[in-house]
């Protein structure tokens, strides 16, 4: 195997956790963990992509990595506010409890 | 493909399947954290020592932090029993279907068999000056960025006043 594909089967696996965790757990911190999970994993595509494709000098697989880290925290903490939002109206962080809109 | 890339791509995987199994919302956060530890780690590994460290920063210092604070937060009065869906079967046959798609396409793929280039010499004066010359624009739109999720992130999280009080514990 070699150290590309090693790298696409890691991130493969990744990506699958964290969509079970999306898909499958019902609290919302949990699955605010899998979307983190899940956008590493993209993030590590870029970089194996970079260091093991044809022009790596151009920096352009790092730079969008990079640039995808600084859009995950500002998510991370406007998914955390939104669920603290939430819990604190519905006094629940399960994600079934926010079913106002659901027609 | 490396011993230590073995270890660290078993340690990240490990924790990662750690973090969305366990039921204990800490220990999640927790394995979150030697995950992404993990990945930064293997960024290292991979010759993109900057992202690497970045990385650490990031998710250990600042995004770990916040899970932990919103688990204190959120956690008061329920228990600490993570319920499943109401179909966790089909969220499973959905997450195994893609996986094996995604392990199916990566063995297949016959561009992946290419040899390994040298390790190219990244310096932190090349990524800084890409970042001010060539990405200034982006760079100036994640500042936006971010200050804007830091004051959304604050009015979102403040209460409202009047109209849902907390209840005090007497």
């Amino acid at each position: 195997m070699s150290p590309l594909s090693a790298c696409l089967v890691l991130s493969c696996l990744l990506f699958a956790c964290g969509l079970g965790a999306v898909l499958i757990r019902r609290n919302a911190i949990v699955v605010l963990i899998g979307i983190e999970l899940m956008l590493n994993a993209a993030n590590l595509n870029f970089v194996a992509f970079w260091r093991y494709g044809p022009n790596p000098e151009a920096l352009t697989g790092l730079m969008f990595a990079l640039f995808a880290l600084a859009i995950a925290a500002a998510e991370a903490a406007v998914g955390l506010a939104l669920i603290i939002a939430v819990y604190r109206r519905h006094r629940s962080s399960d994600v079934d409890a926010a079913d106002e809109l659901r027609g | 493909m490396s011993v230590l890339f073995v270890l660290l791509a078993g340690l990240t995987l490990g924790a990662a399947w750690a973090a969305v199994t366990l039921r204990n919302l800490v220990h999640a956060a927790l394995c979150l954290i030697g995950s992404l530890a993990g990945l930064g780690l293997i960024y290292i590994q991979l010759d993109a020592e900057f992202l690497g460290l970045a990385q650490i920063l990031v998710y250990v210092g600042a995004v770990a932090i916040l899970i932990v604070f919103a688990v204190m937060l959120v956690r008061g009065t329920e228990p600490l029993v993570g319920r499943l869906s109401t179909s966790p079967w089909l969220g499973g046959a959905i997450t195994v279907l893609l996986a094996a798609l995604l392990l199916w396409a990566v063995s297949k793929s016959p561009r992946l068999r290419a040899p390994t280039p040298p390790a190219p010499t990244v310096t932190v004066k090349a990524i800084g000056q890409q970042l001010t010359r060539d990405y200034v624009v982006p760079l100036q739109g994640i500042g936006l960025l971010l200050t804007a999720a830091t004051l959304g992130a604050a009015l979102i999280a403040l209460p409202r006043r009047g109209s849902n009080p907390p209840s005090t514990p007497p």
